[in-house]
């Protein structure tokens, strides 16, 4: 029993107490309902954040835009080819504050997912969100970039307007950005898509959003040949929050209401805002050197591996 | 016993497993390189059968057609660097299999023995005609060229090393993308290396980045990308995606001449194609124009 089969049947439960009203069963239910809650939602295995992280009703980008900032004005295009609808981008006051906000953005029907191309950027996309970047540090304005895609669109477009150029340019000037850059992964973070908007100060990570380098169904066809045991795959692959959190890789988890952030949106939205003007607020004294220098520093951590004493061993030109 | 006791624990025994690994290979006997090969070999492109031997005189490029094969990274550095300039840098890292997967040591040790290689990529000194240079070799024969956590702190290494002795980076791209057993780890070295370029540029140095086939994934859209100056072998296979996710996405063929040299020369992501026989003479030749004076 996966996660969405425990919804729905979580979904019955309370339709049941509606049309019961007040009668005395309905004390029992709820406690029922209770239980469940506490014990079976909470059980969650990696596949099943999979599977939350895609929800079709988790908030996409622009909710959290909308919340945070009201005054949110999104700027469009990227001044070379034309204007991306999968990265949404633009400024808005968080607390008083402007921000250059940057998200990508799913939707939640099938033709808003058509015109989104489902969250997946073509090169534009990325451009956009390096203008806006650029924009932002001469403006001298922090930047909030929210993470959802499955990746970068693999398409012959995309490939002309050279889709691995955009990233790898993305990576080199965030980089050298001397504004503080915040990070958060709010559903799917795909591969180099992702990480084309994810090189910050501070990554952080709703509870069941994943991140990982190619998706479980694209990693079990490699290995298994077999794309439907993306389920044991996702075990493997360590994308879920708390993974990388033990990794260091990203730098704190975002809690969700029981059940995925769709459940309760107000909360995971209030939460959201807190977290990230709570890094803010620890980014914002330092000078433009430290947080390039932080961000550079973190950057060249990654890795996991180890160097031996190979003083009377060359490699094979001695 | 909690999460991280037993993290530190399988680590311990990790350590204990690559140290056995480490003195099964064989790096005390590397002398010489030269893998053994058949007497003759077939053309994959004009499907007609070469002498082994001309082949390697002729650079490893077909006297039928011109296709260029892949080389190892070994022959490139002999190809393409003087006689006796080479230092290698950064020898004997070994990567630590973050995600616990099984099989994955074994693996790399199988590589490590069957290439006489440590990792995937082979940096150090040389000269080409004179010129002084740091050297960056993939070798698509381990695993797909793929860049894990040894990989890209080598790749970072490389353009630190440059910075230290003032020196210009070529490097030879040839890779499947980032090394899909190492998970987030692979997708980190993008940010790595990237910042590792940025960092070279701003000083103001020359990077050089030659794309052979195959180059795509997680290269292609990090340090692969971001050369001064991009050179490319003919008919070599670049791209982001792979060309097989791209049909299976948009489900239809593709053209023939779709991701390779030619194909990114015309839409404008690389700066000349250079046949292999030009490709010393070339590189010196831009290593001469930047040529500085200390």
């Amino acid at each position: 029993m996966n996660i969405l089969d425990k919804e729905k049947k979580l979904i019955a439960l309370e339709k049941q107490i509606s049309e019961l009203g007040k009668s005395e069963s309905v004390k029992k239910l709820k406690e029922e309902v209770e239980f469940f809650k506490q014990n079976e939602m909470k059980k969650l295995n990696a596949w099943d954040r999979v599977l939350l992280a895609r929800h079709q009703k988790r908030p996409k980008a622009k909710d959290f835009i909308d919340y945070m900032a009201e005054d949110f004005t999104e700027l469009h295009g990227d001044r070379c080819f034309g204007d991306d609808a999968s990265i949404i981008g633009g400024i808005g006051t968080i607390n008083g504050i402007p921000f250059t906000i940057i998200g990508q953005q799913k939707g939640y029907t099938t033709e808003e997912n058509i015109e989104r191309n489902f969250g997946m950027p073509h090169p534009e996309g990325y451009r956009k969100a390096l203008r806006l970047m650029k924009q932002a540090e001469k403006f001298n304005r922090p930047i909030l970039t929210l993470i959802d895609t499955p990746g970068a669109y693999p398409g012959i477009g995309a490939e002309e307007r050279g889709q691995g150029q955009a990233i790898a340019l993305n990576l080199f000037e965030m980089s050298k950005l001397k504004v503080p850059v915040i990070a958060v992964v709010i559903g799917e973070g795909g591969s180099g898509g992702a990480l084309a908007l994810g090189f910050a100060n501070k990554v952080l990570m709703l509870e069941n959003a994943i991140y990982s380098i190619l998706s479980p169904e694209g990693y079990a066809s490699i290995i298994w040949k077999d794309a439907s045991k993306a389920p044991q795959a996702a075990e493997i692959m360590k994308l879920t929050s708390y993974d990388l959190e033990e990794f260091n890789i990203i730098d704190g988890i975002i809690k969700e209401p029981v059940g995925g952030a769709h459940l309760d949106k107000q909360m995971t939205y209030f939460e959201t805002k807190k977290r990230i003007m709570a890094e803010y607020d620890k980014l914002k004294n330092l000078s433009k050197t430290e947080i390039t220098y932080l961000r550079n520093a973190k950057a060249r951590s990654y890795g996991f591996l180890q160097r031996f004493n190979y003083d009377n061993i060359g490699g094979f030109t001695k | 016993m909690n999460k991280i006791g037993e993290t530190i624990n399988q680590r311990k025994k990790l350590k204990q497993n690559i140290k056995l690994i480490h003195e099964e290979s064989s790096y005390n006997k590397i002398q010489n390189f030269d893998v053994p090969k058949g007497l003759y070999e077939k053309c994959p492109q004009c499907e007609r059968t070469i002498n082994t031997k001309q082949n390697i005189e002729n650079d490893y490029v077909c006297k039928h057609c011109g296709y260029h094969f892949r080389m190892r990274a070994v022959d490139r550095l002999k190809y393409v660097l003087d006689e006796d300039t080479f230092i290698e840098k950064g020898i004997g890292y070994i990567t630590l299999n973050p995600l616990f997967q099984e099989g994955y040591e074994e693996k790399i040790a199988a590589y490590k023995k069957a290439t006489n290689l440590d990792e995937a990529y082979v940096y150090g000194f040389g000269q080409i005609y004179g010129e002084p240079c740091v050297i960056g070799v993939m070798d698509s024969y381990f695993l797909m060229g793929s860049m894990g956590s040894v990989v890209g702190e080598k790749v970072a290494q490389t353009f630190e090393y440059a910075i230290y002795k003032k020196l210009p980076v070529i490097i030879f791209t040839a890779s499947g993308g980032a090394r899909m057993q190492e998970g987030i780890f692979s997708l980190m070295q993008m940010a790595k290396t990237s910042a590792a370029v940025a960092k070279y540029a701003n000083l103001g140095y020359l990077y050089i980045s030659v794309l052979t086939h195959p180059t795509t994934g997680g290269v292609t859209a990090s340090f692969a990308s971001l050369g001064d100056i991009i050179l490319a072998e003919p008919n070599a296979l670049i791209g982001f995606a792979g060309p097989r996710v791209i049909e299976q996405t948009i489900k239809q063929k593709l053209p023939d001449d779709f991701q390779k040299s030619e194909f990114l020369l015309k839409k404008g992501f690389v700066d000349l194609i250079v046949h292999r026989k030009d490709l010393k003479k070339t590189l010196a030749k831009l290593l001469n124009f930047h040529r500085r004076i200390n």
